[in-house]
C-alpha cells in the first residue's frame, strides 16, 4: 500500500557567515529510506526530534518532492499525481488542525465533502457514525478555536477519515494529549484499523502509542531507517537485562547469586540485574531466598523507552 | 458579511481612492487636448478596460498572493493534502467582495468611455471589445499567478512583485505612444500589457498608431493572454515543486 525506495530529501540551507555573507549548506533530511507497508498493517515510525520522520511523511503524502528515490501510496506516486493521492489517504498532523478556524466542526465536515466531492448520502452516514465513535455530537457547533486540544484531535481525525481513506498518516496525534484522550484516540484508531482494513502509519514520541496500537515499528535517526520489525523483537533483543528487586527482612552486604550482579544496595532493598539468556527469575529467586530473608520482591521489566533512548545514543545496534 | 458598516466604508473609500485617479487623467485634459495624439474619450477608452479588466484579476485572482501567509505559517502544507487545485484554494480563501469597489470604478469609467468614443459599433468591434476585456483580465490574473511564484523562494518578495502586477496595470492606463522606446518594448513583450488593451483599442479605435507593430497585432490578444496563462501555470507548477515545508 505504501512504499519508498531509496527516499531521499536535502535541503539547501543558507547560514550566516560573517556580517553579509551566507554560506550554502545541504542539510540531509532523509537519507535514503526504503520500506514496504501491506495494506491494513498499523506500523509506528519513531526517532528522535529532527530524525526525518515528518519529511519522510510529507514525502509520502505529496507536500515535498523527494531530492531522489521514489515512492508510491495505493499504487500512484504521490509527486506526479499528488491530488489522486489526496482522494485516497487521510492526514493528522497532531501539532497543527487542518479544520477551519473560524468555522463549526459541522460546518468544516461540509466543507470537506465538497472538497472530496463524497456523495451526501455516504456523507451523511460516515459523519454520524464518526461523530458518535468519536464523540463529538455536543462539540459540532462549536468554533474549532474554542475547542480543548482533545476535542480537536478528535475533530481532526473525523475530518481525515470522513472520505473513507484507505492510508491514514499521523504524525504525532497524542501530542499534548491527557491519559483520558489518549487512550480514546487509541482505541478509536484500533478499531478502525480492525474494521476497515485502514492502513496506518504513525509517527510519535509517545511509545505506549505504539505498544498498544503497532505490531511493527520502524526507528529512524538522522535520515536513516536503524530498524524496520516487530516492536516485541526491539524489547526481546535488547531486553535482556531484567531487574529483580528484593527488599529483604534486615539490611544486608551485597548478596553473591549466581547469574546475577547487584545494581544498588539501599538499605534493606538491593537491585540484581539478570539476563534472560544465563538464567532464570525462579532460580534466582530460590537462590536469593537461600541466602537471606526475602520480604517482599518484584521483578522490573526492560523499559523499552530505555532500550529506543540507547537504540538513540548508538549504544545498541539492531 | 459580519460588518456591513465597515464593508460598505471601505468599499466606498475604494471607490473614492480609485475614483480621484481618473480625475488625474482629467486633470491632465484640462490642459492638453491629446496625449500622444489620444483623446480624453480614447484614452478614458484604454483606462476603463484596464482598470475593468485588472478590477475582475483583482477580485477573483489576486488572492493567490496569500500563498505567501501560508508558506510562511506552514499551512500550504494542508492546501497540499486537499484534492483541490491550491491556487482555487488560496483564492476562495481570500476572495474579498471590499475588491469590488476598484471592480465598480473600472466599469463606471468603461461605460463612460463606450459611450463618449466616435466609434461605430459594428459586430466586430464589440466583439473585439469583449475578447479585449477577456483577455486583459487573464493576462492580468497570470501576472498575479507568476509574481506569487516568488514567494517559494523569497518569502519576503511579495511587495517587490507588485510592482509587475500593479505598475503594469498603471503603466496600461495610458497609450503606449506617451513611452519611450525601452518601456514600450517591455510593455509590449516583457510584461505584455500592451495585449491587454493598447493593441485592440487601436483596431476598435479605427487608429494606427501600432508603433511599428503589424496590424493583425490588435488579434493577437487572446493569443498573448493564452500564452501568459500557460506560462504562469507552469511556473507555478515549478514552485509548488519547490516547496519546502516547515519544521515538524
Amino acid at each position: 500500500m505504501i512504499e519508498a525506495h531509496d527516499l531521499e530529501k536535502r535541503f539547501s540551507v543558507l547560514r550566516k557567515a560573517g556580517r553579509v555573507r551566507r554560506a550554502r549548506e545541504d542539510v540531509v533530511a532523509v537519507a535514503g529510506v526504503s520500506f514496504t507497508i501491506s495494506a491494513g498493517e498499523m506500523v509506528g515510525y519513531i526517532g528522535p526530534n529532527g530524525a526525518g520522520k515528518s519529511t519522510t511523511i510529507k514525502m509520502l503524502t505529496g507536500i515535498l518532492v523527494p531530492t531522489s528515490g521514489r515512492a508510491t501510496v495505493a499504487g500512484i506516486d504521490p509527486t506526479r499525481r499528488r491530488v489522486e493521492v489526496a482522494r485516497r489517504i487521510g492526514v493528522v498532523f497532531g501539532q497543527r488542525t487542518q479544520l477551519w478556524w473560524d468555522l463549526p466542526l459541522r460546518d468544516s465536515f461540509d466543507l470537506l465533502r465538497h472538497v472530496y466531492r463524497v456523495d451526501a448520502e455516504q456523507h451523511r452516514r460516515d459523519r454520524d457514525e464518526l461523530t458518535e465513535l468519536l464523540d463529538l455530537a455536543p462539540l459540532l457547533d462549536i468554533p474549532v478555536r474554542q475547542l480543548s486540544l482533545g476535542q480537536r484531535v478528535r475533530g481532526d481525525l473525523a475530518a481525515a477519515l470522513l472520505h473513507d481513506p484507505e492510508v491514514l498518516y499521523l504524525d504525532e496525534p497524542t501530542i499534548g494529549l491527557d491519559v483520558v484522550s489518549k487512550a480514546r484516540v487509541r482505541e478509536f484508531l484500533a478499531a478502525r484499523n480492525r474494521e476497515r482494513g485502514t492502513t496506518v502509519l504513525l509517527t510519535t514520541h509517545d511509545l505506549d502509542d505504539i505498544e498498544r496500537l503497532c505490531s511493527r515499528v520502524m526507528i529512524i535517526d538522522h535520515g536513516r531507517l536503524l530498524y524496520d520489525g516487530a516492536l516485541s523483537t526491539v524489547a526481546d533483543r535488547l531486553g535482556e537485562d531484567r531487574v529483580l528487586v528484593v527488599d529483604l527482612a534486615q539490611s544486608t552486604p551485597a548478596l553473591q547469586v549466581p547469574g546475577a550482579r547487584v545494581l544498588s544496595v539501599e538499605g534493606p532493598r538491593q537491585r540484581l540485574a539478570f539476563r534472560r539468556s544465563e538464567t532464570t527469575a525462579a532460580a534466582l529467586i530460590s537462590a536469593v531466598s537461600a541466602a537471606a530473608d526475602v520480604v517482599d520482591l518484584s521483578i522490573e521489566e526492560p523499559d523499552i523507552e530505555a532500550v529506543i533512548r540507547r537504540v538513540y545514543a548508538g549504544d545498541l545496534t539492531l | 458579511m459580519q460588518y456591513r458598516t465597515s464593508f460598505a466604508l471601505f468599499t466606498l473609500s475604494q471607490f473614492a481612492i480609485t475614483f480621484l485617479d481618473f480625475v488625474g487623467i482629467l486633470v491632465l485634459f484640462a490642459n492638453v487636448d491629446a496625449l500622444a495624439g489620444w483623446s480624453l474619450a480614447e484614452v478614458a477608452f484604454l483606462y476603463g478596460i484596464a482598470n475593468l479588466a485588472f478590477g475582475l484579476a483583482d477580485v477573483f485572482v489576486s488572492p493567490v498572493e496569500n500563498v505567501q501567509v501560508a508558506i510562511r505559517a506552514g499551512t500550504f502544507d494542508q492546501i497540499l493534502l486537499r484534492p483541490v487545485s491550491p491556487i482555487l484554494q488560496i483564492v476562495t480563501d481570500g476572495f474579498s467582495a471590499r475588491r469590488l469597489g476598484k471592480l465598480a470604478q473600472g466599469a463606471l469609467v468603461f461605460a463612460f468611455a463606450v459611450a463618449a468614443v466616435e466609434v461605430d459599433w459594428n459586430l466586430a468591434r464589440v466583439t473585439m471589445t469583449v475578447v479585449a476585456v477577456l483577455s486583459a483580465s487573464t493576462i492580468f490574473g497570470a501576472l498575479w499567478v507568476a509574481t506569487s511564484c516568488v514567494s517559494f523562494w523569497w518569502v519576503e518578495a511579495r511587495e517587490a512583485a507588485n510592482a509587475i502586477t500593479y505598475g503594469g496595470s498603471f503603466l496600461a492606463q495610458y497609450p503606449l505612444g506617451v513611452y519611450g522606446p525601452w518601456l514600450r518594448r517591455g510593455l509590449a513583450y516583457a510584461v505584455p500589457v500592451a495585449f491587454a488593451n493598447y493593441y485592440p483599442a487601436t483596431y476598435i479605435l479605427g487608429r494606427n498608431d501600432r508603433l511599428g507593430a503589424p496590424s493583425w497585432i490588435a488579434f493577437a490578444s487572446p493569443l498573448v493572454a493564452l500564452l501568459v496563462a500557460v506560462l504562469s501555470a507552469l511556473a507555478w507548477r515549478v514552485a509548488v515543486r519547490h516547496y519546502r515545508s516547515t519544521g515538524s
